[in-house]
Order: structure tokens, then sequence, then C-alpha cells
């Protein structure tokens, strides 16, 4: 199940340095290896999605690279420079936002970005105009003297990526970044990764959901038990996957078989009866034949309440892509969160 | 999803735009310099959370009223004879149990995120340690002038002068300084801030009481005379109370200043060793 799956399109590398560059990097906690053998290569001012469940390994393949934490074996360049031998030219290079909000709770948000801005080596003076400049891009001004810890969950994740700028940096860590957030703290979260990455920045983020990854990378590896099990744009891996779930609600649970019949037929592909008596699904490649399923099962005079085509789920791309459905490892999970 | 039409809803792509492109990469601060910024962040905290000044005031003026009344008539036959002899001992005990938050504060840092960002700044590495270290000097400052005020009320008369009771507190806050480094190691080893308090408690009761803060320890057993001769809190109260009494001699300076070193010698390396390679 390793690489042939994968939709893989090896990049002519135009002999610019790649922002990331990973060779068999793992990680073991004790005898458990978060991180197994994980290899990456991330092109410069791209956005790049590292999408799996709780406890796949996304954040400790993320403190590696930001040198947060040694490889136990493998090794990893950021723009050329060895993420252990030369850390201190990648710490230079990258910013990181952690999952849980890497600012100081205590301290208001203009303090915060002050203390980044005077870390990074600005004058007092130039630290105060940048704060300002920041919390007024990132329409934190009003809360600027408030403590962090007053702050909103969609907030505090502003100020979070507004202190990873304040030296635009040339690669972001984001990890998951709008995990918890409202939909529209989300949207906000997107367009600024978005105008991050118009502006040159290289963007890595983790995130368990393929709708963000979809919406916003321009390529995904998808990571389970520490190992990158697939990888391409979003697009390669949905069609690797297919376009994503056919849910119909039958008026009458007796047509059932012959719904059943008519789909599988007309989608080519095996549909699955749900436990909802009235209810069947499938996966499918291709939306085009959507129509025509559900136009064969009108002229049979079955009558339906509802369809609905999803985009493939997180657990339906590792169904697809493992044979099993998608579960939280809570055991590396806490040792993630310990570490 | 509905589409994002209106502009007020969401960041203004322009400011943002310009704040990115109008950063620019300033040179790295300097070690000094770094360790500053961080010990203002110490300042931060302290007056957005007045309430942990709590230890550095009641908790002095606890001590020294407690210590003085309870034991003063018993021990030296009365209260301002024993008042000379206790407190600078009491100075001692009540900043060097200030230091445990150190590495209470340290841990605490690091089960939030915020650690991880600052690690992942291009600084001094040890900034982060010696800047909080540096706005601990000042709460044991004035934890310091707390039990002096209070004691020189009381009847306290200090013979080395106003010059002997500030070389004193100096004293103190170097070896609190060179103490800390214990509970930074303990901070970055340990899972959570209360334990980190549990243990560092379980190592300082000993340590102040079994020394000569509160009793002459020529009145104790032969053996315990003896340990006690070999804690270093007991030549730093000597040296102590000597700069205040005006009878310091080199030979009890030196001691306390070779604890110190034997201290930062070896727990400031395990610290940073700890620091570089937490997970």
């Amino acid at each position: 199940m390793e690489r042939d799956k994968v939709v893989s399109i090896e990049r002519g590398s135009s002999g610019s340095e790649l922002a990331v560059h990973a060779e068999g990097l793992v990680r073991n906690f004790g005898d458990n290896a978060a991180v197994d053998g994980v290899d990456l290569k991330v092109a410069p001012g791209e956005i790049y999605g590292f999408l799996g469940p709780n406890g796949a390994g996304k954040t400790t393949t993320i403190r590696m690279l930001a040198t947060l934490l040694p490889p136990s074996s493998g090794s990893a360049g950021i723009f050329g420079h060895d993420i252990v031998r030369e850390a201190d030219e990648v710490r230079s290079r990258v910013s990181l936002t952690g999952q849980f909000a890497s600012v100081d709770e205590d301290l208001t948000g203009g303090e915060n970005l002050v203390l980044i801005a005077r870390l990074l080596g600005h004058s007092r003076r130039e630290s105060k105009a940048r704060a300002a400049e920041l919390l007024e891009a990132f329409e934190l001004s009003e809360a600027a003297s408030r403590q962090v810890k007053k702050y909103s969950g969609g907030m505090r994740r502003r100020l979070d990526i507004a202190a990873s700028i304040v030296v635009t940096p040339d690669l972001l860590f984001l990890d998951e970044p709008t995990t918890g957030l409202d939909p529209r703290s989300r949207n906000q979260v997107w367009d600024i990764i978005r105008t991050l990455a118009s502006e040159g920045t290289t963007v890595l983020l983790t995130t368990q959901y393929l709708d963000e990854a979809d919406r916003l990378a321009d390529r995904i590896a998808v990571i389970d038990h520490g190992k990158v099990i697939a990888e391409g744009t979003p697009g390669e891996l949905k069609a690797s996957v297919g376009a994503g779930a056919l849910h119909v609600r039958l008026a009458d649970p007796e047509s059932r078989p012959e719904a059943n019949r008519i789909l599988s037929h007309s989608l080519g592909a095996s549909m699955h009866l749900e436990s909802d008596p009235a209810a069947l699904s499938a996966r499918v490649s291709d939306p085009e034949k959507v129509a025509h399923a559900l136009a064969e099962l009108s002229r049979s005079g079955i009558a339906i309440t509802d369809f609905a085509l999803g985009q493939p789920s997180l657990d339906e791309v590792f169904l697809a892509l493992t044979g099993r459905p998608a579960e939280d490892e809570e055991a590396d999970e806490k040792e993630e969160e310990v570490a | 999803m509905t589409a994002p039409t209106t502009t007020s809803q969401n960041i203004a792509e322009d400011t943002l735009r310009s704040a990115l492109s109008s950063s620019k990469r300033p040179q790295r601060p300097n070690a000094l310099s770094a360790s500053l910024t961080f010990g203002w962040r110490a300042m931060l905290k302290i007056k957005h959370v007045p309430e942990q000044l709590f230890d550095v005031t009641v908790f002095p003026i606890m001590f020294t009223l407690m210590f003085t009344y309870l034991f003063g008539g018993a021990i030296a036959g009365s209260t301002g004879e024993y008042l000379q002899f206790l407190l600078p001992g009491i100075l001692v005990q009540t900043v060097v149990f200030i230091t445990i938050y150190t590495g209470f504060t340290l841990n605490g840092d690091i089960t939030k995120g915020v650690f991880d960002r600052f690690r992942s700044l291009p600084v001094w590495r040890p900034a982060v340690l010696v800047g909080a270290l540096l706005g601990d000097a000042a709460r044991y400052t004035m934890a310091s002038t707390m039990v002096l005020v209070l004691g020189l009320l009381l009847g306290f008369r200090p013979e080395g002068g106003i010059s002997g009771v500030v070389l004193a507190v100096a004293l103190v806050l170097v070896f609190s300084f060179s103490l800390s480094w214990i509970w930074t190691a303990l901070g970055l080893v340990l899972r959570t801030p209360n334990s980190v308090m549990g243990v560092s408690m379980m190592i300082l009761f000993p340590l102040t009481f079994a020394s000569n803060i509160f009793v002459d320890p020529a009145t104790m057993p032969g053996w315990l005379e003896t340990a006690i001769s070999f804690n270093p809190i007991t030549h730093l109260v000597t040296a102590t109370r000597g700069l205040m009494s005006g009878t310091v001699t080199t030979g009890q300076m030196g001691a306390v200043f070779a604890a110190c070193a034997i201290l930062i010698a070896v727990f400031a390396p395990v610290t940073m060793y700890l620091y570089r390679n937490k997970k």
C-alpha cells in the first residue's frame, strides 16, 4: 500500500532549491514510531497540505522540520539548509504557528507582537510600528490592548499568524490552522493563507479536513501511521479516490432493490445499502454519470425524496487508500500532546 | 459556504499585502538584548497578573512575624535579640522559596504553545531562560525589600550599615539566580506545573530548615551539625549575617560563590541539554 497507489508526479526540479526536502524522516517515541520514514518535496511558493487523522504524525513531522525536535533518523533540508546541522539558518527562514495558540495569553495582542518583533531584532520604535501595522492588517486594532486570554478563537488564531509574519518568513508552518474555528473565522484564515502564498511565502499546513486541503493546497500528502500513503494535487488525489459519494433517498423503501440494480448498473459501481431502509449510497468517480443514473431512476418510475453528491470525506479517502476507515490513533496523539 | 462578497467580513487584503511587503528582516539581536526582552515579558506578566506578587509580599511578612514572635522568646530569650539573629536568615528563606516559581512558570510556558514559538525563533537559545531569571530577580528584590522594611520596623538594626545590607541582598540574588537552574531543569523534565512545585518543595524544606536559619547548629546533635555544614544555604545565611553585621570574612563569601559556581556549572548545562532536546 506504499507507493503503488501514489499519484506522484516528478516535478521538474528547475535548478531552484526546494522549500522542503525530507528523506526518510523518522521519529520514535519509545517503541512507537510517530513518524516512520516520511519523504517530502515542497516547491517554493506553493501551499502544501499535510492531511491525516489525529496522531498520524503530522505535528511531529512539522516539529522536526521547524527544528523543535531532532529526527531519530533521516534528514531534511529547508531551502537547502539541514534541519539539524544548520538549525539556526533554518530558524531564520521559517515561522511556526502551532496547533495550540503559540502566543502568550497573559499579554495583550499588541505586546505579543512587540515581543516577537523585539526578539527578531527590531528596535523598540520599529517594533511598535510593525505591531500596529499587523494588528491593522488582521483587524485586531480594537483588541490591541486586551489580554489574549479574552480573545475569541478566531482572533487568537489571527494574532498567532500575525506573530508568525512579523518578519515575513520564506516558509510558514501552520499546524491545523482552522481546527475549532467557526466558518467565518475559517474563511478569514483561508484568505490570509492565500494572500501569504500569493506574496511568495511557501506554506506547509496540516489539516484533518480534505475539504480544507482541497480549497487551499496546490499539493497534498496523505499521512497515516507516520507514513505518506499518497501524494499529488487535489485533483489527482480525488481522482484516485473517486469524485465523492452519491447519497440517494427513496420515497418508497420497497423500491430499494430495484434502485440498487439500476444505480449499480449506470454508475458502474457497487451500491452501499445504508441502515436507513430507504437510503443507499455509492462512491462515484465521474459526476457526469450521476446525472445519467438519476435520470435512469426516474425513467423506471422510482421516486426519490432527495439526493446529495458530496466530496469524498477524509474517511472515504482513507478507506480508498488503506482499505480501512481513518481512526484517531489515541496512543500516538497522547504522545504528541506530552511532547 | 457563502461567497465572500462583503469586504468588511474579511481581512482587508490590501492592508495585509502591504504589511507583508513592508516587512524586512532586521539584524539578529545580541544575547543580552534578547535576554532583556524576555525579562520585559516577565515584567509585563507581573503587570497583568498582579496576584502572582502574593508570594513576594504576604509570605515574607508572615514568615518574619511568625518566626520572630513564636520562637524569639524560647530561643534567644527575647524577640528583639532573636530578630537580630533571624532576620538575615528569614531573608534567605523567603527569597529561596520564591525561586521555585521559576520552574513552575517555565513548565506552564511549555505546556502552552508559546514555548515552541520562542524556540523556533533565531535568537540566542538560553535567552528565554536567562530572561525569565532576570524577571525573577525583580521579584526577589521586592520580597527582600518587604522583609527588610518589616525587620527595621520591628527593631532590626544591622551593624553593617546600608552598604552591608545592599551587598547582602545582592548576594542572596546571585545565589538565587544560581539555584534557579535546578528548577529550570526540573521544569523541563516534569510534566505539570504542580509536580514541579511538589518536587521543589520536597527539596527546599529540608534545605532551609536543616540549616542555621532558625537556630545555631551548635545546639544540634553532632551528625546533624556536620550535615548542616555541607548545606549551601547555611553558607549563604552565614555570609548574609556577616554582611549585615559587618563581620563578614573572605572565607564566608568564598564559600557562597563556590556554591553558586557549582550549581551553575552542573545545572545550567543540564537545563540547556534538556531544553535543546525537549520533545
